[in-house]
């Protein structure tokens, strides 16, 4: 049984020889194709039982050419003989259709470093081991007179990216991730983990923090809106540090001049320390990007000071530079993306994070949140599953969720201490953080 | 397409299933982008595949494929099945889908113009002279213009005896200009914000739309944002476009009505909902002004079909009435749990998703009001006009919402322009504070394209009927 749900990815070798003949077969100047298969189940539960259960086996195939000057993307989901030509022949097409335009260059073949993503047994993980392991969370909330709901899936994938001035990259990933939230009567708890290997997932230590949030985040009082101090858990810096990315760490957004980092200058506190590190295999590593270009590691801010910013091929050639490896799919117009985020952890035991603070608010996650003013950095949310009042340097009630209304720069300004540990926080459509818990002097709660 | 579908319910019931269905679906979009006087962007992209859902031992499993052979639907009926069978180990009550389901027939979007027929050069066109007239304006930095146009051509079958096809066009497009200053970022954009205004129909949507022609005024209008006040803090009157009344529709109305939330089936996701089934028939939601439905055969609505992907057909049914909650959107699974039928609202974003519980068009009755009316009648108020952030909390009560544009309100007269507008509540005072809405003539349908939900992450196309609304005693300015 298990060899028919083991991932079904097609060869590399297979791959490779689709990808040539395609490159051989276009009569436009310069031919990029990029084959991304993939092979992922997911299996979903709601009051302690499997209420969605799927899987699902696809293919992109996406072709950009340039012909004269003008430019043509096209994609189709399968990966054969005909697929290949008829993709082709829609990509010239459009590129005929165009007047001459602004070029996206291509880059050269350079060496990527290989990095280490795959676990065979995720790749072959089964619907029983799935339901098995969810079946230990929602048993353990059952016993605690709880509701367990949540997702755990299981994936593979293989990405290839060539081109006709010679690039061919090939990377294969897995990707195991588990999310809950436990209720009680009046009141929840949530847990994530992401890793490659779905064997370093434990369901018991998974289970344990979530019921144990829940338990004790159970009839929670108001409490009145206002500044803060506050304690924010990895899974609350991980998200503050994605919106960050997506509103100011590409050198599109600092050249359209609506980005809040201001390179050289102090725009946060000193103990804020971030950086891209797409080879770092303790986040989720990918050798190169969606261009065929090598991942660089980008100091963004060091000591709190804005160091540097995210390039593509087209931000770098418009400035003279290299590309540093955070190209997004043609065709882009929304620029250069880190997507794989590292926060500098600190000294301090997390649990320890409370210590001196008189009066301030533990959070354990942010939900819905979106940008007010991104040149301000200021975002909005809600804080969901664990928020606690703070009193004299003990975590002592839970307390109803509060809507925030903050600059993130601001608050960042404000780190009085970071945790020692970090979580690897993976992100919900691309990419992962990898953060530690941080104390903040202020946030500001709206409502 | 028919063989495969006979195919995969064929083997799924010898493999034991005791109901199945089958989707497939063949997906074409084109998009183009046009910024800063160039062409920036044309992708045109295809995917087709089918997905098998069975019910084993009261349990759901589903497994999806884009090779559409034979031999691959064999497989993929004994990985659905297989995944079914995994479920029922940990399932809770066994799924009750009611009474079948055996519609049959063929639907197709009406359209004037397919506009995948509509030259490239026309479209592009377009969209230049739109940019070209934002950049006439002294002060705009970036200017963007976009279209997008799908075709979906799917067939549902089922165990029960459904089989339906369907072809569904959308047609979209907008524009948007951004102006800086060292502290500020302001954009304008036409018809809607998120990149474009969307509806089902042909060409004729997006002409209709006359982007050439709003160019020069969103362009004005970001500039002058950049030196306009600060919306002031305070409680006072609201008045909101119908743009923004459609976005308050849909994050405060339409969420918290989809019946899966209420019984918990995304509380680890998109969250549950306030509109817990004892409110039925007792919780007054909104004023008597306030009467919305679900509606999936309004014209030109992004949740306009023939039937969902249930095979249940399109229909009309009432959430709210004249204040009173009274309805929820629902699918087959959860109407049986309240002993109701399904009032068609499951649609998946593609084959390789399940159906899930989706808005379809989720409208607020026109009223008998104006626009014009409801700010001579305001003493102290702002008017805010298209949306620019949004968020609620997971049970859909506490939201913030900040437009593009604003005006202040004085003495029955629009007065200065405002930057950085916001307003906050609790959705049922909100909509109990809801004193006029306009009539018939401002009333339009809003389609929004990148509604979020499910996982694996799903996108659904959902659209408002809405008109300007009038709400008392609001929290305006969050930001100072």
């Amino acid at each position: 049984m298990k060899s028919m749900e083991a991932s079904r990815l097609t060869e590399e070798g297979e791959v490779k020889r689709f990808v040539d003949k395609l490159l051989q077969a276009s009569p436009a100047a310069q031919t990029e194709v990029m084959v991304t298969e993939w092979d992922s189940a997911l299996t979903r539960f709601a009051n302690n039982g499997i209420h969605q259960n799927v899987a699902e086996r696809d293919v992109s195939v996406r072709v950009r050419v340039v012909k004269d000057g003008k430019t043509g993307v096209a994609s189709i989901n399968q990966m054969n003989e005909s697929a290949a030509a008829d993709v082709l022949k829609r990509a010239i097409a459009i590129a005929d259709l165009q007047s001459k335009g602004e070029v996206v260059p291509m880059p050269g073949p350079a060496k990527s470093r290989p990095v280490e993503a795959w676990s065979d047994t995720t790749a072959a993980a089964t619907p029983e081991e799935r339901a098995d392991f969810v079946e230990a969370i929602c048993a353990k909330a059952k016993r605690a007179g709880l509701k367990a709901f949540g997702a755990f899936s299981t994936g593979a994938e293989q990405f290839a990216i060539a081109n006709s001035l010679g690039v061919y990259h090939h990377h294969r990933s897995t990707e195991a991730t588990i999310n809950s939230v436990v209720m009680g009567e009046a009141g929840s708890g949530y847990a994530d983990r992401g890793a490659i290997n779905v064997q370093d997932l434990d369901k018991d230590e998974i289970a344990d923090e979530v019921i144990d949030k829940a338990q004790r985040n159970q009839n929670a009082q108001p409490i009145d809106p206002g500044v803060y101090e506050v304690v924010l858990e990895e899974y609350a810096v991980a998200e503050m540090l994605e919106f960050m990315s997506f509103t100011g760490f590409s050198a599109l957004a600092v050249e359209e001049d609506r980005s809040f980092m201001r390179l050289g200058e102090r725009i946060t506190g000193e103990g804020v320390t971030i950086w891209d590190d797409g080879l770092d295999a303790s986040g989720l590593p990918a050798p190169f990007d969606f261009e065929g270009v090598p991942k660089q590691r980008v100091d963004l801010i060091k000591k709190g000071v804005a160091t540097g910013v995210v390039y593509d091929m087209m931000t770098a050639s418009q400035e003279g530079r290299h590309s540093t490896g955070h190209g997004l799919p043609a065709p882009n117009t929304e620029g250069p993306f880190a997507v794989n985020l590292f926060m500098q952890p600190g000294s301090v035991a997390k649990p320890d994070l409370v210590s001196g603070i008189k009066r301030g608010i533990w959070v354990t996650r942010f939900w819905y949140v979106r940008i007010v003013h991104p040149k301000l950095s200021i975002i909005t949310g809600m804080t969901r599953d664990g928020t606690f009042l703070i009193e004299n340097g003990r975590v002592t009630r839970p307390v109803k969720d509060l809507r925030f209304t903050q600059s993130m720069l601001e608050a960042l300004g404000g780190t009085l201490a970071a945790g020692k540990t970090t979580k690897l926080q993976i992100g919900e459509f691309i990419g992962a953080s990898r953060v530690p818990a941080l104390h903040l002097k202020a946030f500001t709660f709206t409502s | 397409m028919k063989d495969l579908a006979e195919a995969a319910l064929n083997a799924a019931q010898v493999k034991g299933a005791g109901y199945a269905d089958v989707r497939l679906d063949e997906h074409v979009q084109q998009d183009i982008i046009v910024k800063n006087g160039q062409l920036a962007a044309v992708s045109d992209d295809a995917s087709e595949g089918f997905g098998v859902r069975v019910l084993v031992d009261g349990a759901w499993g589903f497994a999806g494929s884009a090779r559409l052979d034979k031999h691959e639907v064999e497989e993929v009926v004994d990985r659905a099945i297989r995944i079914a069978r995994a479920s029922a180990r940990v399932r809770s009550a066994p799924v009750d889908l009611g009474p079948p389901v055996t519609s049959r027939g063929r639907y197709r979007t009406p359209l004037e113009r397919d506009p995948f027929s509509v030259p490239l050069a026309e479209k592009v066109d377009l969209l230049l002279r739109a940019d070209a007239a934002m950049g006439a304006v002294k002060g705009v930095s970036i200017r963007e213009g976009s279209m997008e146009f799908l075709r979906q051509r799917k067939v549902f079958a089922s165990t029960e005896g459904a089989f339906i096809e369907q072809e569904l066009y959308e047609a979209g497009a907008g524009i948007e200009a951004t102006a800086t200053s060292p502290d500020e970022v302001q954009n304008r954009s036409y018809p809607n914000s998120f990149g474009r205004h969307q509806g089902s129909g042909g060409y004729e949507y997006v002409t209709a739309m006359q982007l050439d022609r709003h160019g020069q005024r969103i362009g004005e209008e970001a500039v002058a944002l950049l030196t306009a006040p600060q919306c002031p803090s305070g409680v006072k009157t609201l008045i909101l476009d119908a743009s923004q009344t459609a976005l308050q529709i849909h994050e405060s109305c339409g969420h918290p009505t989809e019946l899966d939330r209420v019984f918990g089936m995304e509380a680890a996701y998109a969250g549950t909902s306030f509109m817990t089934p004892e409110k039925l028939n007792h919780l007054q939601y909104g004023s008597p002004q306030v009467t919305i439905t679900a509606d999936a055969l309004t014209p030109t609505g992004l949740g306009t079909f023939g039937w969902d992907d249930e095979g249940v057909p399109a229909q009309q049914s009432f959430l709210i009435k004249e204040g009173l909650f009274v309805g929820y959107l629902t699918s087959r699974e959860t109407a049986s749990v309240l002993g109701q039928q399904s009032n068609g609202t499951m649609r998946a974003d593609g084959w390789n998703r399940i159906p899930l519980i989706r808005m379809t068009n989720v409208n607020l009755q026109p009223g008998d009001s104006s626009l014009e009316q409801m700010i001579a009648e305001t003493k102290d108020g702002v008017y805010m006009e298209t949306n620019r952030s949004w968020s609620i909390d997971d049970k859909r009560l506490n939201f913030q919402f900040g437009t593009q544009l604003a005006y202040e309100i004085v003495d029955g007269k629009r007065g200065r322009l405002l930057r950085n507008a916001t307003y906050a509540g609790i959705t049922p005072e909100f909509w109990n504070s809801c004193d006029a809405v306009a009539g018939r003539s401002e009333w339009k349908v809003w389609g929004l394209a990148n509604c979020g939900k499910g996982q694996p992450p799903q996108t659904a196309h959902v659209a408002h009927g809405a008109a300007p609304a009038r709400f008392q005693h609001v929290k305006v300015g969050i930001l100072k």
